[in-house]
């Protein structure tokens, strides 16, 4: 399994989203620390989720950092993360 | 003083200085875009900072990880709290939670809160 599908399974069965954006950045740090060749390693994520409400940002986050620690202590070099509440 | 030395130096670190960025490389040679972007925002706000190279010392790139119980780097300590990491930042920048906090927390910036 790829690893842009393993966190969409991964969020999509943790937070339930509204809206769950993945996209793989690889190309945009090629030549740069943690690139590899086939891409994979730099994500930007932007997850819509009504788990997020009445949390902050950084608890928001580790929420996703939990989900995705396997995924983070391997394969990923970086992650953007976006993470709202519905209606934010 | 615990029994974790790596811990007792950040924890010195994040004491002695209002405002800590670890991160990758250094303010003038950020080695890593999200690094250079939070150097960025500080620098536009004018605040004094210390800029913490994990790259040159392994044990506290491994250390802030488990001490903030964060798993990526950059991330910014103000006056002892951890804020976050450059995704944090930047969103608290531009919503201006940042230059609040910073007035809140009596930290010095060019830029009127």
């Amino acid at each position: 399994m790829s690893v842009a599908s393993a966190i969409e399974t991964k969020l999509t069965q943790a937070f339930a989203p509204e809206r769950l954006v993945i996209e793989d950045q690889s190309h945009l740090h090629a030549g740069h620390a943690g690139h590899r060749p086939g891409g994979e390693s730099h994500f930007r994520v932007e997850l819509v989720s009504a788990r997020f409400a009445g949390l902050n940002r950084v608890a928001r986050q580790r929420l996703v950092y939990d989900v995705l620690a396997a995924e983070l202590a391997g394969p990923i070099h970086a992650l953007a993360l976006k993470t709202l509440a519905p209606g934010e | 003083m615990t029994d974790n030395p790596v811990f007792d130096r950040i924890r010195q670190e994040v004491t002695d200085n209002d405002v800590v960025l670890f991160m990758k490389g250094t303010p003038v040679f950020p080695q890593c875009g999200f690094s250079a972007a939070s150097v960025q925002v500080l620098s536009y706000l004018g605040v004094k900072f210390k800029g913490i190279d994990v790259l040159s010392d392994p044990s506290i790139r491994q250390g802030i990880k488990e001490f903030s119980n964060w798993p990526t780097i950059p991330q910014l300590y103000v006056k002892g709290e951890f804020i976050g990491g450059c995704d944090i930042m930047r969103e608290m920048f531009e919503s201006g939670e940042l230059q609040q906090l910073l007035a809140d927390k009596g930290v010095a910036t060019t830029q009127a809160a």
